[in-house]
């Protein structure tokens, strides 16, 4: 065969097509462009997968499954699903959590990227990493065990004595808090544990990125340090930033386990941050394998579809962000 | 000295005070928040090896688990499950993921390197849970039921990202003299691909794929509704007695990863919610074994990235 193929004239397929194998060069370069495009196709077959899963759900329900709704039902027996106290417990939890982590993730940042010795950056990089890598069910196990009793009910109690009763913002704490402490206040906290370092990670990156002859320009002009930090490197860094806490935003909506175990599961009214709840991946997460109509599975990959949708935008405006930032600072620049 | 100037003078010690103590009490602040936020950490890290050392011992991972209310018993189960699942995806994630990265690595300023990059970006912000969702509709429905299969596909999916982003890491701290030095020679890019840059960057690519191995094996979420769990699952038997029936190798494959199988933070989920005093022991005795297996190969992978870093740079 070999042969054959070599009396062949230049011209001939066979003889081209056995270069084109034997070089190799053209099929490595097709397959390794065929990798990366069953990357991309992941990310669009999951929105479509669950986009037709949940087909039935969206037909019957309509918009009224995502809206506000005042008495919300959630009603396997009689295939009457909204979806409404699950999202509402969703973005209350995250967004008390990223209340709170922010601070924190800024001021651990600034700690890491302007202050600490250079010998004890790494140790401590590696620790928040460790915060990181810890198993989201340890933080549950640990959450109902631990944190809720010692921590979260004390927090709530006093939350509740000292702003329970005030007029406008008093139906966010609203009580009685659960003797457990299972609450949405004690997921915020847990989740407040989780986005740490995702949002320290990122604005340590965006602060180091930051070209010096800003802080030597400021502190030049007889700025102090944290004025300097203040003032020229934490806006200059905004965009940065803001795509950091949008990431640690992204990751709290999805995380599910540790949530799962802490905040109680139960379907009621309260709007209050102090009671237990429900979240978006803790509703799947609890009654999927269990669901009992088709209808009642389709509405929780519904469910699913909304928090892949959510954390598909809110990634594709962080990394827009962070990159944007990363564009504007010339290589050499960067620390 | 005018009057003005000396009101000057004086107000300026006043600014000036006012200023410096504003800068000392911030930075101290960043520094109080850093301790503040390592102590859920230290917490965590002490309590479950306070717990979990109490209640592990051999039985505890050469044993299946006993029927509820009798003490004693193991975790075996759990253990082969997340074995399982774990080689299964490796096996699903680490091609893919390999070739994506030679790719992102290699052209990372094209349409496609970009748009590459940004879905790697993305599938890593996909929650677990919507990633399992996902198994269940493509692999567990058709199949119609729930498989250790299912979830090492769900684990891949999870792993993906994480190999990917590392590799191709790894790979661009390979010096881009040695692959001139090999294409010089006359190699195809192929050639000089496979054997020359990637062993270059073979150590940091494995520490990426522990990385993401530590990182699977801590997840729930996906295998909720993929692998399911399954109490009764116990290796040994089924290839013994697969041996005994004279199965070949693929209907013993076939039995070990058709079934729906248990992971350690699976059990850990179920044995937290039961009201069994020894089952809540041994999910204690679960996080402890989990802890220590990922903080290792994270501290492990962590100091072997630093080292290769410097090897390479320096």
């Amino acid at each position: 065969m070999t042969k054959y193929i070599q009396t062949l004239p230049e011209t001939h397929w066979l003889t081209r097509a056995r270069r084109f194998v034997s070089h190799g060069d053209t099929p490595w370069h097709w397959t390794i462009i065929a990798a990366s495009i069953f990357v991309m196709i992941m990310i669009m077959a999951i929105g479509w997968m669950l986009w037709r899963e949940s087909a039935d759900a969206r037909t019957t329900f309509g918009f009224g499954f995502l809206t506000p709704t005042v008495d919300p039902s959630w009603d396997p027996v009689n295939d009457n699903f909204q979806a409404w106290p699950f999202i509402y417990g969703t973005l209350l939890t995250s967004f008390a959590a990223m209340l709170i982590a922010l601070p924190i993730s800024i001021g651990i940042a600034v700690f890491m990227a302007e202050l600490c010795p250079e010998w004890l950056r790494l140790p401590l990089n590696w620790l928040v990493e460790l915060l990181a890598a810890i198993p989201s069910v340890v933080y549950g196990l640990w959450g109902i065990f631990i944190f809720l009793p010692t921590v979260v009910a004390p927090v709530a109690e006093w939350l509740f004595n000292t702003l329970g009763t005030t007029p406008v913002i008093g139906v966010m704490f609203a009580g009685p808090v659960p003797v457990s402490g299972s609450s949405r206040l004690g997921a915020a906290f847990i989740l407040t544990i989780m986005i740490i370092p995702t949002i320290t990670a990122v604005t340590r990156d965006v602060l180091l990125a930051i070209p010096n002859h800003q802080r030597e320009a400021s502190l030049a002009m007889g700025a102090t340090q944290w004025e300097t930090i203040w003032q020229v490197l934490l806006p200059y860094g905004l965009s940065g930033i803001l795509g950091a806490v949008i990431l640690g935003l992204g990751r709290a909506l999805g995380e599910t386990m540790a949530v799962t175990m802490v905040i109680g599961n139960s379907i009621e009214g309260s709007a209050s941050l102090l009671r237990p709840g429900y979240t978006m991946a803790s509703i799947i997460a609890n009654e999927f394998a269990e669901a009992v109509t088709k209808l009642h599975s389709q509405a929780l990959i519904e469910i699913g579809l909304v928090l892949f949708f959510m954390t598909l935008i809110l990634n594709t405006i962080a990394r827009l962000l962070v990159w944007s930032v990363a564009r504007r600072t010339p290589q050499e620049a960067r620390a | 000295m005018t009057r003005f100037q000396q009101l000057i003078e004086k107000n300026k010690s006043i600014v000036s005070t006012r200023r410096k103590f504003t800068n000392m009490l911030m930075l101290s602040m960043t520094g109080v928040m850093t301790l503040f936020a390592l102590i859920p950490l230290f917490w965590i890290i002490g309590y479950v090896v306070y717990k979990g050392g109490q209640y592990i011992n051999l039985d505890f991972f050469t044993q299946t688990p006993r029927p509820l209310g009798i003490e004693g018993g193991g975790v075996l189960h759990a253990i082969e499950g997340t074995l399982v699942i774990t080689v299964l995806a490796s096996i699903f994630a680490i091609p893919p993921g390999i070739l994506a990265a030679f790719y992102a690595a290699r052209y990372p300023n094209t349409v496609l390197g970009v748009a590459l990059r940004f879905s790697t970006d993305v599938l890593s912000g996909v929650p677990s849970i919507v990633i399992g969702l996902f198994v269940y509709a493509v692999v567990v429905k058709p199949m119609g039921h729930y498989s250790g299969f299912a979830g090492g596909i769900a684990m891949a999916i999870l792993m993906l990202p994480t190999i990917i982003r590392t590799t191709e890491e790894m790979l661009k701290l390979v010096p881009y003299t040695l692959r001139e030095g090999s294409l010089a020679l006359g190699a195809p890019e192929w050639k000089t691909s496979v054997n020359v840059v990637l062993p270059a960057a073979l150590n940091g690519i494995i520490t990426g794929f522990l990385l993401a191995v530590a990182r699977a094996a801590g997840e729930t979420a996906p295998l909720l509704f993929t692998a399911l769990g399954n109490e009764r699952y116990n290796l040994g038997k089924i290839v013994q007695s697969g041996i005994a029936q004279k199965q070949g190798v693929s209907q013993i494959l076939q039995r070990v990863f058709n079934q729906p199988v248990d992971s350690l933070p699976l059990t850990l989920w179920k044995y937290s919610q039961e009201p069994y005093p020894e089952r809540i022991q041994q999910s204690w005795a679960v996080a402890l074994v989990l802890m220590i297996f990922i903080l290792l190969i994270n501290i492990f992978a962590r100091i072997w990235v630093e080292s290769r870093k410097r090897a390479l740079q320096g």
